[in-house]
């Protein structure tokens, strides 16, 4: 089943095409890798996703329906989360807390409850720490709960980001280079878990990744951007042979 | 030998003799002594020394409140310096109750705003346009002024009219971020200023730079209050509303997305969270806080003008909660009490003294170089000594800590047979 369908996507920053008619579609359950050379453009189709920017012109469809023109609050409320390739943590806040922002659109109670402590807020706010602190065993942050996400090492702090857009129960999730600037065996255990979390926590994943090893390892289906264009789309024996692919990658004078 | 004292002072009861000692003897010194400011500073500090205390917390604060609302009143009602002290103390509370609502503001939200007193402004006039007859000006119905008794549903309109100008400020103000809403929110602070100030043509509603004189003192079962010693305890009770509320607000799911847009607004966003909303209702929360207080200021005043509320109040307010530590609910509290006592009292005092000294001639210092008169610079000089030497504030703001056996143990039935049985695959990562 289609979970998001992209339609000759295009955005246009002034005079610079920064994506250029890409047309895609994302299956639920499977995880798609998003590749391409620096500067090819696979950022600013995130943003576009998640509504960070207002696409030029096409059309980006979840479940169906259309999110273009949803600001970046709206699309997580429809069930997109994402972490982002410069590591954007609350850095003051403990690590606990950052799990339990992620969880703020499921949070009911309103500003009376909050002043008077009424007990379905009490409830509800004791359950959502145990839920946090779940996903911090999860990824194996559970030690680390009361400090601060700015004292964690940089693995740590990719693992944080992804537990909290998880602690958003997205439908879909968007990986920015989460492997970036992790040492091998922290990549490694970074494989296991995407494979994993997919099932578990019922999330269809979208990475762009550099790790080939870690692409080629983990994704169902990938697609290649180069220059704001999409050269090449399938799964990764497809992918590895495709000569475009090699050519964006290495030169022409590779293919010959 | 300082290992052992440290042990000695960390034992809980070795504690509690020396801080009744404590409150004995300043308590003491302070009733049987004609005037002694003084002792009046070192009760006051035994509430922070209360902080610092390793008890449990509500004894600390059914501690705090026997000082508060018993001893403090009637330690000081000693002498005939009691309405004095008692004015100082009702002014501490006005001003905490004010930081503590910026601190919302700047200290959580982030959000720099240099015009919060315009908030206070609103709420002071509020009341007194109602409780005087200068309404009758405007509004051909109803008589004015309006009893003492209506000063406490004005509480909450001077909150509610306050939170609506935190608003409709806020809706084109949060347009801009940074050094921008700080240059932005001056502006507004001096405009709604000079609204008040200009507001007494075409139609008179504020009496414009005259001010509006004898406002009614409140009310309650036909007593009229109108002593500082009154208003202290009408000040304590709405403070202790305040800090409850802010305490609550900040370990809330409210106070943790003001946090997140605090610390990086994209991933807010992301996380689902409506920046514009989100901030709305910083500046409406904290707003209020300031209105209700701006009811007690004018009711306590009897008369208000605009020059009550210049930018100079606005900077006031800014440096405590910089100065007690931005986002933190005790350091705010210590920052209002430390400027608003140093203002009223310790300044005023030295002046005094210095005066005395020059009247009987052993000492003349020019009038321009009075204590009184250095406030700005006084307030500058701190601000640079804890930008250098304690950035984060007198009490810097601390992390909720989570305790882990509550997120363990008391874990509903069913969650904890899945996690036994999903426990070997999922829960650890091996490599």
């Amino acid at each position: 089943m289609t979970i998001l369908e992209v339609n000759s996507l295009t955005k246009q920053f002034g005079g610079l095409t920064a994506n250029k008619d890409i047309t895609m579609t994302v299956e639920e359950g499977k995880i798609t890798a998003v590749i391409g050379p620096n500067g090819a453009g696979k950022t600013t189709f995130f943003n576009m996703i998640t509504g960070v920017y207002q696409p030029t012109s096409g059309d980006i469809k979840l479940d169906g329906k259309s999110i273009v023109g949803l600001k970046p609050d709206e699309v997580a409320k429809k069930g997109i989360s994402r972490t982002f390739q410069n590591i954007r943590l609350f850095g003051e806040m403990s690590v606990i807390e950052n799990v339990l922002v992620g969880m703020h659109t499921h949070l009911k109670t309103n500003l009376l409850g909050i002043l008077l402590n009424l007990p379905f807020t009490k409830k509800e706010e004791a359950s959502a720490e145990k839920e946090a602190y779940r996903l911090l065993e999860y990824f194996e942050l559970d030690h680390l709960l009361n400090e601060k996400a700015n004292n964690l090492s940089y693995g740590a702090q990719r693992k944080l980001e992804i537990a909290r857009a998880l602690a958003t129960k997205p439908k879909l999730l968007l990986l920015d280079e989460p492997a970036a600037g992790m040492n091998p065996k922290e990549t490694r255990e970074l494989t296991e878990v995407i494979k994993r979390m997919g099932q578990e926590f019922n999330v269809t994943v979208i990475l762009i990744e550099h790790d080939m090893k870690l692409v080629m390892e983990i994704s169902e289906h990938i697609v290649v951007l180069d220059h704001g264009e999409k050269i090449a789309e399938g799964n990764p024996e497809e992918i590895r042979t495709n000569p475009k692919v090699i050519e964006a990658y290495l030169g022409s004078a590779a293919v010959h | 030998m300082k290992a052992k004292l440290a042990s000695y002072f960390s034992n809980k009861w070795l504690q509690v003799i020396l801080f009744s000692l404590f409150i004995i003897v300043t308590s003491a010194a302070l009733y049987f002594s004609q005037k002694s400011v003084v002792s009046f500073l070192l009760l006051l500090s035994s509430l922070l020394i209360l902080h610092y205390m390793s008890l449990k917390n509500v004894t600390k604060w059914i501690t705090a409140l026997g000082l508060l609302f018993i001893l403090i009143p009637f330690a000081s009602s000693g002498g005939p310096a009691f309405q004095s002290y008692m004015e100082v103390a009702t002014m501490v509370g006005i001003y905490i109750s004010m930081a503590l609502g910026l601190n919302i503001v700047v200290g959580m939200a982030g959000l720099l705003d240099l015009g919060f007193v315009a908030f206070f402004a609103v709420g002071a006039y509020s009341y007194s346009i109602f409780a005087t007859k200068q309404a009758s000006n405007f509004m051909p119905f109803g008589n004015f002024p309006l009893g003492g008794e209506s000063f406490w549903g004005f509480l909450i309109i001077g909150g509610i009219m306050a939170a609506i100008a935190g608003v409709l400020i806020g809706v084109p103000v949060l347009r801009v971020k940074g050094d921008y809403l700080a240059i932005v929110t001056l502006g507004f602070g001096e405009i709604i200023r000079i609204i008040f100030n200009n507001a007494d043509r075409p139609i008179n509603i504020t009496n414009g730079a005259m001010g509006i004189a004898s406002v009614t003192p409140p009310e309650i079962f036909g007593i009229t209050l109108s002593f500082p010693n009154q208003f202290y305890f009408v000040t304590l009770f709405i403070l202790m509303f305040t800090i409850f509320a802010v305490l609550r607000l900040e370990h809330s799911k409210l106070g943790r997305s003001w946090k997140a847009v605090r610390e990086n607004e994209i991933a807010a966003q992301a996380m689902g969270i409506p920046l514009v909303k989100t901030k709305l209702l910083a500046f409406a929360l904290g707003a209020s806080f300031s209105g209700i207080m701006g009811v007690v200021f004018a009711a306590k005043q009897a008369f208000i003008d605009p020059t009550s509320f210049t930018l100079m109040e606005s900077f006031t307010i800014l440096v405590m909660v910089v100065l007690g530590g931005m986002g933190s609910v005790p350091g705010v509290i210590l920052g209002a009490a430390v400027i608003t006592i140093l203002n009223l009292q310790v300044l005023t005092e030295l002046t005094n003294w210095l005066n005395q000294l020059s009247l009987s001639g052993a000492l003349s210092i020019p009038d321009a170089l009075s204590p009184a008169k250095m406030q700005k610079f006084i307030f500058g000089a701190l601000l640079v000594v804890f930008a250098l030497y304690r950035p984060k504030g007198l009490i810097p703001a601390k992390n909720k800590i989570f305790d882990v056996k509550k997120l363990k143990d008391h874990r509903p039935d069913h969650l904890n047979n899945d996690t036994e049985k999903d426990s070997v695959p999922i829960d650890k990562v091996q490599v």
